[in-house]
């Protein structure tokens, strides 16, 4: 793209004199490092397989780092963010590490929570630039640059699960991806071992991050290096004394791996990809394509197009203006039909109680009649019992006097006899 | 789904710094990391892609604009030298003229685009000149906007915005007309204004100070804010560099592209009789300052300013416009805020 700013009307002129505009790159230069850079890196692999410990030694300090368990139900990520500084430029450093990757029994949808947290953070990006009020420069810019990702030393071949991943990521993050553990293969293996995983890489079509051959300072270092893909390598950040000199290594009964030393490992050249020649055009690509292709496959799926060119920054408005109409009207819909269904509920409610009180009513009268009914029957007998009583009490009276009657009458009978 | 866990907040590795120092024992060897080489990275990225510069000029017919523009970049890149069929008559309404031009210096590619507006204040009636020279500004607003919210954009969005204006004040020792009062006024809160005063061998050193204190006060007095705007200083340092150069603004410049043998060295100059006008010369006029300031030293601050804050204020301004389209009633209260800036009679361009 040196063409780039030669265009039509354009004519190349020649100086007299120093004008002194070759400070430029220094004045940009000088802004970044009072404004600070920011690099993401996300790290996907099994559990143990050491993606902490290199990162402790690319970086040389100490992360907080938690020994996670291989019992994780699904696969999580967590980031952690960290200030570093060397000489006059500051890093903004975010590592986010997959916990339970490769643990579950079924691994279908391991990949959908490191696609989610790529999608999320391009988002966030996506909504910033969106806004009216925007603050771009100031941004913490949390979108992945760089994802490493880690394979298991078997020595034979890529795993379904690696595949699967690495196909579903590859054209939303850079993808490097590292041998890890590397001090579990020969040589002889680790060679075969490269050559096996770039064919199976390239036969599915797994786009891995390509080190940039287009600025000629670079482009021999970086086509070496991309042969030597993928890196294998050994982290540690232990010392082991080694001459007379202390050096990073794994101490073991047979030998001392050091980290550091390229017949070992790959870790240097690991570090000097990665970190040292090409963290900008990392940055960069996910910017101008990662982010890019989101931002169109987002826009394109919320019904946003780009129409002719004479209706171009108001279509977008406009289109956001309809969606947001159409979604308030929808929403007033819903408020409207919820609102009708909580009257009609209550319709139906009262309607119901209203019945029930009725029904109350009724019953009540039913029995208040029973009551009187009973009542009524009660005072009937009653009053035939009176009677009863009265005609009884009637009879006994006349019996009694008829009795009465017929002892004096016997009496006087009884004295006529007498005499 | 699973959820990822929120980053947690900052914190700087309990080693401070990368330096790893170790008291005796063996030389420690796993101090470097590299992370500085991004610097390196950033400047190989920054010559590749080159830069964009767009200054444009406005001022009076005859007061040296283009000549000053040859001399700070040190070729014809005015207008005036690259037309053949160079123009003497002044045209009868302002006319925005731009060129553009590919240069380059030790590596460092930039493509200049100088903006001339032949026909500012030569009218008889010269109320609302101000308006095309505005109308222009947004319209290169306009233009990287409509890239920008684009579904498909371009990788590098071409920038045509005007990161700067340099607005010459003709030398008449007193104090500034209505027409530069209102021109600063009005375009100061859209581009980057730097005023100066052209022809400045016609003023003594008494007289170019008294002015300059004279012009701002004036500045001062109707608020107008030219670059460095204070409001803009991020720090300290900042600050402190910044008033420096804004207690010697406007600067008093001569312009010339001819060389002169002065003391046994070429020198850019102006022969008179009475003596030759160094231009480089700061003990004679203060052309070296603004070439330092536009330059050397600040050209990425006023780019970085035209993009973060005057494009972003009318990024707002637009975007707020377009929604209140769909209530019109809206839409006059709208235009009623912002007097200045809706000159035209179509209220699309704000």
């Amino acid at each position: 793209q040196g063409q780039l700013l030669i265009d039509k009307g354009v004519r190349p002129l020649s100086l007299a004199g120093h004008v002194g505009f070759d400070s430029l790159p220094d004045q940009l230069v000088n802004k970044s490092i009072c404004q600070g850079f920011c690099f993401n890196i996300l790290c996907i692999g099994e559990t143990g397989i050491g993606k902490s410990t290199l990162m402790d030694t690319l970086f040389n300090t100490n992360f907080e780092n938690f020994e996670s368990s291989h019992f994780e139900p699904q696969v999580k990520l967590r980031a952690q963010t960290y200030d570093l500084q060397e000489s006059n430029v500051r890093l903004r450093l975010t590592v986010v590490n997959t916990v339970g990757f490769g643990d579950q029994m079924n691994k279908q949808e391991s990949y959908q929570p490191v696609v989610d947290y790529i999608d999320r953070q391009f988002e966030s990006y996506l909504q910033e630039e969106l806004k009216i009020k925007r603050s771009l420069h100031n941004y913490h810019d949390s979108r992945v640059h760089a994802c490493l990702y880690f394979i298991s030393p078997s020595g034979h071949s890529l795993k379904s699960l690696d595949l699967v991943t690495m196909k579903k990521l590859d054209s939303k993050v850079n993808i490097i991806p590292v041998i890890a553990k590397a001090d579990t293969i020969s040589k002889s293996e680790l060679h075969k071992f490269k050559i096996k995983i770039m064919s199976e890489l390239v036969s599915n079509g797994v786009q891995i991050y390509q080190f940039p051959l287009d600025d000629e300072t670079v482009a021999k270092v970086n086509t070496t290096m991309n042969g030597h893909l993928p890196f294998a390598v050994v982290g540690s950040t232990e010392e082991v004394s080694v001459g007379n000199k202390m050096v990073k290594a794994r101490q073991y009964p047979w030998g001392v791996v050091q980290v550091e030393n390229e017949n070992h490992c790959d870790f240097v050249k690991l570090r000097e990809m990665l970190i040292c020649v090409n963290m900008e055009d990392l940055r960069e690509q996910t910017h101008t394509r990662h982010y890019e292709l989101y931002r169109r496959c987002k826009l394109e799926e919320m019904g946003f197009k780009d129409t002719g060119p004479e209706s171009k920054p108001v279509s977008l408005q406009q289109t956001y203006e309809a969606k947001r109409q159409e979604f308030l009207v929808e929403l007033q819909k819903r408020e409207d039909e919820m609102r009708q269904m909580f009257v009609q509920r209550v319709k139906e409610k009262e309607s119901e109680l209203k019945e029930a009180e009725r029904e109350l009513q009724s019953r009540f009268e039913q029995l208040k009649r029973l009551h009187a009914d009973e009542k009524a029957a009660l005072e009937e007998k009653k009053r035939l019992l009176d009677e009863d009583q009265s005609s009884f009490s009637k009879r006994r009276a006349a019996a009694q006097l008829l009795q009465a009657q017929s002892l004096t009458a016997n009496g006087k009978k009884d004295k006529d006899r007498k005499k | 789904m699973s959820e990822a866990v929120v980053p947690d907040a900052m914190v700087s590795p309990a080693v401070g710094g990368l330096h790893g120092e170790k008291a005796g024992g063996p030389a420690v060897d796993f101090s470097y990391v590299g992370i500085d080489a991004i610097l390196e990275q950033m400047r190989r990225k920054a010559m590749k892609q080159g830069f964009e510069l767009n200054i444009m000029v406005v001022g009076q017919s005859g007061l040296g604009k283009s000549t000053l523009m040859n001399t700070l970049f040190k070729s014809k890149v005015s207008r005036k030298s690259v037309l053949a069929t160079a123009q003497e008559k002044i045209p009868k309404t302002i006319e925005i003229k731009s060129i553009s031009h590919d240069i380059e210096e030790k590596g460092v590619r930039m493509k200049l685009t100088v903006i001339d507006t032949p026909g500012f204040g030569d009218q008889i009636n010269n109320e609302n000149c101000w308006q095309p020279i505005m109308k222009f500004i947004n319209d290169q607003y306009e233009a990287y906007l409509q890239e920008e919210i684009n579904i498909n954009r371009k990788k590098r969005i071409p920038d045509s915005r005007v990161h700067c204006c340099i607005y010459f004040i003709p030398p008449t020792g007193h104090c500034l007309r209505p027409l530069d009062v209102e021109f600063m006024r009005r375009l100061s809160k859209v581009v980057n204004i730097v005023p100066v005063i052209a022809k400045a061998d016609t003023l003594t050193l008494e007289e170019r100070d008294f002015f300059k204190k004279k012009i701002r006060e004036e500045l001062r007095a109707n608020g107008i804010d030219v670059y460095p705007q204070k409001e803009f200083d991020e720090d300290a340092e900042d600050r402190m560099i910044n008033e420096k150069i804004r207690e010697m603004i406007p600067f008093a410049v001569v312009g010339s592209d001819q060389e002169y043998q002065v003391n046994g060295r070429r020198l850019l100059g102006r022969k008179t009789k009475w003596g030759t006008i160094e231009v480089e010369n700061i003990a004679h006029c203060e052309f070296a300052y603004l070439r330092d300031l536009l330059i050397r030293t600040h050209m990425q601050n006023i780019k970085d300013i035209t993009s973060s804050i005057h494009y972003e204020m009318y990024r707002v301004r637009r975007l707020n416009e377009n929604n209140t389209v769909m209530a019109s009633a809206e839409l006059e209260r709208t235009d009623a805020q912002y007097p200045s800036t809706s000159e035209s009679p179509s209220s699309v361009t704000c």
